[in-house]
């Protein structure tokens, strides 16, 4: 069995994730923040801890300004929504996931919020000048995708927010795709929003993602509720994190994203992405001498995380993902991966790719069996 | 000059409470985390209690790691005095 679906769900997880989602149930189990006796306490200080660690991941000083949510698509609405107001202009590009794309269609409709959406190149990556000629015009928030969920193209991330410094206006990035796969700095990218998913590459469980919101940055919440502060009071809190935190929250995710966060720090992103790199490297070039597959995505490894999407040509993707599943035992997805804007850039759309998305988890023997299959199945039907 | 007994430190957020107990554990002061006392009126549910001793240092202290305290208040006996919020 060969899982290559790491860009749906990362898996394995690193032991002491699971450890410490079982510490919690067994010994802690108390609503963080809510009551001052020992074991809520406890719940708190694990909370305390993880937040402080994601700080860390990203290179945040203020910890409080990391919100946690359910997941990466609850986060990524909490920017957008809470930010975004009636005539108010949004520059994406065409890779986005319909995490972005579907709230920001609704904000279109309901809010008569503009849109100006950037198509990227064949191969998915984006031309900095037409994002530069966009931004001559009055914009409130630009929004990317650090990595495409359906190439693996690398956005320069960088480049962006010197661009949007310049022409002023707000960086969010959805970063639910390379959290944990590669180095992020908030301050050297300039970014002021950012949207993680606790599940994927930080190797924490589903459940659990977030949303950081710099300083100077007001939003609105999405939800108000009990935050076990300020109890007397019929009105959200203004404080951070509560003001974005109603209800209780998933504690016991919140648990294993820090074991799966700290897990990172230990490692290091920089030894990650070398291992991942690898990985698809020899993938892609094993790939390449496989007569009739077409790759698509950056040329270079290098611009991408470990994600490859192909298809056989002249065949369904739907079928080959079958065949390498149930002949070959190879977990993979196939279809349009929730970007059909993405599938529409690259030419895939409507019938989509079959992806590979490979995690710090795999091993090269894996991608060579990999490629074997590929080629059995080239001769199964081709 | 009155005689500080005891201090209590309440915070606006869980947040702040829960950082400012790790930083100055770390620091090596003895702290208490506790529900706040009825007599004082805060916006979240538990404070820390120190040595009034200390005062200066941890107002110092949490003002460089930038935690957010609400106010301080001085416990005489078992009559809590408050002195300024912040």
């Amino acid at each position: 069995m060969i899982y290559f679906d790491n860009a749906a769900s990362s898996w394995p997880k690193p032991p002491e994730v699971i450890s410490a989602m079982n510490d919690f149930m067994e010994r802690v189990g108390a609503n963080p923040g809510r009551s001052g006796h020992q074991a809520s306490l406890k719940a708190g200080r694990i909370v305390l801890k993880t937040r402080e660690a994601v700080a860390e991941l990203f290179n945040i000083k203020d910890p409080s300004r990391v919100i946690f949510t359910l997941n990466g698509t609850y986060g990524l609405n909490l920017g957008i929504k809470g930010l975004l107001k009636a005539g108010d202009h949004v520059v994406l590009t065409s890779m986005e996931h319909n995490s972005v794309m579907r709230p920001l269609r609704y904000l279109e409709k309901m809010k008569k919020v503009k849109l100006t959406i950037i198509y990227c190149q064949r191969d998915g990556q984006l031309n900095l000048e037409d994002l530069r000629k966009t931004l001559e015009g009055k914009v409130t928030l630009v929004i990317a995708t650090h990595a495409s969920n359906v190439t693996g193209g690398i956005m320069p991330l960088k480049e962006i927010g010197k661009l949007v410094k310049i022409e002023g206006g707000l960086f969010m990035v959805d970063a639910c795709q390379s959290a944990g796969s590669l180095p992020l700095d908030l301050d050297e990218m300039g970014i002021d929003l950012l949207a993680f998913t606790g599940h994927k590459g930080m190797l924490g469980p589903q459940g659990v993602g977030g949303l950081y919101i710099r300083e100077g940055i007001e939003l609105e919440p999405l939800v108000q509720g009990g935050t076990g502060s300020n109890s007397g009071e019929e009105l959200q809190p203004e404080f951070f994190p509560d003001r974005y935190e109603s209800g209780t929250l998933n504690t016991v995710g919140v648990a294993g994203l820090g074991a799966g966060v700290e897990f990172l720090l230990r490692i290091r992103i920089e030894e990650i992405r070398k291992k991942e790199e690898a990985l698809i490297r020899t993938l892609i070039e094993g790939m390449k001498e496989i007569e009739g597959i077409e790759i698509y995505g950056p040329e270079d490894p290098e611009n991408r995380i470990a994600i490859c999407s192909f298809n056989f040509k002249g065949r369904d993707p739907a079928e080959v993902g079958y065949l390498l599943d149930r002949e070959f035992g190879i977990m993979c997805r196939v279809g349009l991966h929730c970007a059909p804007a993405a599938h529409r850039t690259i030419g895939t759309y409507p019938q989509g790719t079959v992806r590979f998305s490979l995690g710090y988890f795999n091993r090269e023997e894996e991608v060579y069996t990999a490629l074997n299959a590929l080629r059995k199945v080239k001769e199964m039907t081709g | 000059m009155k005689e500080k007994k005891g201090c209590i430190i309440t915070f606006p957020t869980v947040h702040q409470a829960l950082r400012a107990e790790k930083i100055l554990t770390q620091y090596k002061f003895m702290v208490t985390v506790l529900p706040v006392p009825r007599e004082i009126s805060s916006d979240c549910g538990i404070a820390i209690k120190f040595s009034g001793e200390d005062e200066t240092r941890i107002k110092t202290i949490l003002d460089d790691s930038n935690v957010k305290i609400e106010g301080i208040h001085y416990l005489k006996g078992k009559k809590v005095e408050e002195e300024g919020q912040n």
